[in-house]
């Protein structure tokens, strides 16, 4: 008696919505700062600001307690040069990570020739992480074995229980990436939220800024937003907003039914969002014709993780079906956590399939592990990765017997996926050293800028935006909101509930990614990128307004669907801007085939202006000596916090 | 045989369990349908009962409601058959499936 359908056969009629209707309703809320989003990056903003004491509201679409990416939970935190055990100098560590933006796996010891990062991120995190990390230890989060239940792993330090993952570290050259337990870090960072008297908006999808006098390109001073459980109304008047939405899971996506299984590296709830926002309010943003190819997910392929061979399965042997060893890497210590084999390898081992030297399917041999690292890596790291715990316990539940069985990896008989479906690339908004955007009174955090890193990225800068925003509010007057601009916005987001038949927000999705598909894939022309643009205005002209939201729920995934529509947009048109294909984009166009002419090495930018785009440019250094400017703007940064 | 009440349902989203609830254990306190990112559930009408599932197919099978629940064993996870995995013996070469 648990699915809707049951309880119509139980009682004849359809339940009713739970939740008492407010569509009426208008609520507004003061406030000096507001953080939009309450995934990692929004939570450590909001801490970090109330801590410099400010004022803070949080709004989250979910519930914060576990929303976002990280919500269900992380076993690496990656970027942490400066932990006592650490054998590199942060500075020196974040200008390699600059010059070979590498996450995971050996970085090569060569600068890559071309590398697309974020410099200023980057810095932070090099420099900050570990306070970040001692300051969630804090409040709860489990950073280290204290419960010695790991004693004898290779990585482990018996002075301060710190496990070290072989990520970025062959054969301990590094020491950088801290082995964690994830699963605790959510909550714990929901608690001191309440704790510091953060003011938090659960339930509630943000939906545009508010800036001065409603003028494009003009100061931040708040945003509307709407309850997606009641449907109430919601304005936001704020000194100061830190956006932290992160990126887009879904634009190339045509099955909304099967979204659920993508769910690498982004969650459900990610939709462009933020970007859609920070654009109509007048934002550059930049890097926005990057394109990721699509590995998993969407019930096309078997879900990461699913099978071994992914991030977690550290110091795993593939195998093949006679269980010959593969030279995939070991993601272990001698290849520093290596998670793919080269592009020639990958070759020799496809060779490899086709003339028989090698046996599909292949299998991680689990068995063959000395137990204590079979443990850690099936225990800690799967258990405390995020979505990962129900690997563990369903296959265990299902008989799976890691010290006895081999689990099979299912990436190499799927192959990669179709280009077709892609994932957003690392677009997103510009900064400055103060991690603030191209707009006055907005600041950004983690996976919401440009070529954004990853979980300890997303917390440090986070909690670098919440003090760097508290500073700002602190010189600033108070805001004054357009009362026209919150009318439009409102008459916009309530629209769909006013018709009662007409396109729902799946129908809408899949054409919207259909579009994209068609015209803004593998094979890019500025005659296939315009007719792109062509076919969102039509269904924004056509479609969109026979969009219809039964309850509040629909009503949200249907501004969603429009923030996917703006989101296709901005990346038509950066594609257009850039004329020239690329590699580390993976941006190809027939138009401009010659691939990474020095002439193009650069960001292009984009934004809107007058409601017209504009195209723009940025050196590829554009934040200059690392070191020196971080040390410059944060001659007052006080480390750990000490306060109660 | 006695007929049940046959209704004209269109097609049931699917999958439709991304969770299975154990209605002996679950005391319907709803700190599933709390958690969860998407609001896959929505609470029983009746107090004290398993959530109601009303949004299967937007689950992003994350499992936080299964890891959050207080009650072990109220709620489990179910994946798809699609996505159920494979695994070999080592002693004896048996490939095995999760098929619970
Ligand atoms: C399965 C999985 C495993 C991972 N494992 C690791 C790991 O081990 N180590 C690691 O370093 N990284 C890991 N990552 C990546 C890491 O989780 C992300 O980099 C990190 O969460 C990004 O933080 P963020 O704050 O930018 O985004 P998120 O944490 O995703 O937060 C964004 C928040 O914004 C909210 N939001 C979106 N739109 C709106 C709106 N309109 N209004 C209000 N709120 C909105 C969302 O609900 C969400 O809570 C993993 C990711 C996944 C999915
Ligand atoms: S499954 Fe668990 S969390 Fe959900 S209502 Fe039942 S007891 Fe509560
Ligand atoms: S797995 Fe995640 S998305 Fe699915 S019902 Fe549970 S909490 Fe919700």
């Amino acid at each position: 008696m648990t699915k809707w359908n049951d309880l119509l056969e139980k009682n004849g009629k359809v339940p009713p919505w739970p939740y008492p209707i407010r569509y009426d309703e208008e609520h507004e809320i003061d406030t000096d700062i507001l953080v939009i989003g309450g995934g990692i990056a929004g939570c450590w903003a909001a801490i970090s600001a109330a801590r410099n004491g400010v004022k803070v509201a949080m709004v989250e679409k979910a519930d914060t307690i576990r929303s976002g990416s990280g919500g269900p939970g992380c076993d690496h935190w990656c970027v942490t040069p400066a932990n006592p055990h650490s054998k590199v100098d942060p500075d020196d560590w974040a200008k390699r990570l600059v010059e070979h933006p590498v996450h995971a796996g050996q970085p090569p010891t060569e600068p890559l020739p071309l590398a697309y990062s974020n410099g200023i991120g980057t810095q932070i995190q090099c420099r900050e992480d570990f306070d970040t990390l001692l300051e969630l230890e804090q409040m709860g989060g489990k950073i280290r074995d204290v419960d010695d239940e790991y004693v004898g792993a290779e990585g482990r330090y018996d002075d301060t229980k710190f496990m070290f993952s072989p990520r970025m570290s062959p054969n301990h050259a590094t020491e950088v990436t801290i082995r964690v337990w994830g699963t605790t870090f959510k909550p714990a960072l929901k608690k001191e939220c309440q704790r510091l008297g953060v003011k938090i908006y659960d339930r509630v999808m943000v939906t545009s800024l508010l800036t001065e006098g409603g003028v494009q390109g003009a100061k931040v001073v708040g945003a509307t937003g709407f309850n997606d459980r009641n449907g109430e109304f919601m304005v936001f008047k704020s000194k100061a907003a830190v956006l932290a939405t992160a990126g887009n899971s879904s634009l190339w996506f045509l099955n909304t039914e099967l979204a659920g299984y993508n769910t690498f590296p982004n969650s459900r709830t990610k939709c462009g969002d933020g970007m859609s926002m920070a654009w109509k309010a007048g934002a550059e943003l930049t890097l926005m014709e990057q394109t990721g190819m699509h590995m998993i997910g969407t019930g096309l392929k078997h879900t990461w993780y699913g099978g071994s061979g992914d991030a977690s399965f550290e110091n795993l042997q593939q195998v093949d079906a006679h269980g010959k060893k593969l030279p995939w890497p070991l993601q272990g210590w001698p290849d520093g956590g290596d998670m793919r084999p080269s592009p020639e390898g990958m070759q020799k081992i496809i060779q490899g399939i086709k003339d028989g030297t090698y046996a599909l399917p292949f299998y991680g041999d689990f068995p063959a592990m000395p137990d204590i690292e079979r443990r850690v890596t099936w225990e800690l790291m799967l258990g405390e990765e995020s979505t990962t715990k129900n690997i563990t316990n369903s296959y265990e539940k299902a008989g799976f017997n890691p010290a006895k069985h081999l689990l099979m990896n299912f990436l190499l008989m799927e192959g990669n996926g179709p280009a077709n479906w892609r994932t957003s690339g690392a677009g997103g908004l510009t900064v400055d050293w103060d991690l603030k955007s191209s707009l006055d009174g907005l600041y950004v955090a983690g996976g919401q800028m440009f070529a954004a890193g990853d979980h300890s990225y997303a917390a440090s800068t986070g909690r670098y935006a919440g003090r760097k925003a508290a500073a700002y509010v602190k010189q600033t007057g108070e805001s004054k909101i357009s009362r026209d601009q919150v009318t439009l916005e409102k008459a916009r987001i309530y629209a769909p509930i006013k018709r009662s038949d007409g396109v729902d927000w799946k129908e809408l999705h899949a054409g919207i990614a259909r579009a994209m598909q068609y015209f803004c894939s593998e094979y890019k022309t500025g005659l296939l990128l315009n007719m792109g643009l062509d076919a969102l205005k039509e269904i924004e002209e056509v479609f969109v307004p026979r969009l219809y939201a039964l309850d509040p729920h629909k009503l949200m995934r249907s501004i969603e669907d429009l923030c996917l529509l703006t989101h296709g947009q901005i990346v038509l048109n950066a594609s257009l801007a850039r004329q020239a294909s690329s590699r580390p984009l993976n941006f190809f166009r027939i138009d401009y085939p010659e691939v990474d002419p020095p002439d193009w090495n650069k960001f292009i930018t984009v934004k809107l202006e007058n409601n017209k785009v504009k195209t723009g440019e940025m050196p590829l250094n554009y934040w200059g000596d690392m070191k020196t400017n971080y040390e410059a703007r944060n001659k007052d940064y006080t480390g750990v916090y000490k306060g109660k | 045989m006695p007929q049940k009440q046959i209704y004209a349902l269109p097609n049931i989203v699917s999958p439709a369990n991304p969770v299975i609830f154990n209605p002996d254990i679950c005391n319907g306190c709803n700190t599933c349908v709390e958690v969860c990112q998407i609001d896959v559930f929505i609470p029983n009408p009746e107090k004290g009962k398993p959530p109601v599932i009303l949004h299967p197919d937007e689950c992003w099978y994350g499992g936080c409601c299964v890891n959050h629940c207080p009650l072990p064993g109220a709620i489990s996870f179910n994946w798809p058959v699609q996505q159920r995995a494979y695994w070999k013996d080592k002693a004896t070469g048996k490939v095995l499936r999760d098929s619970q």
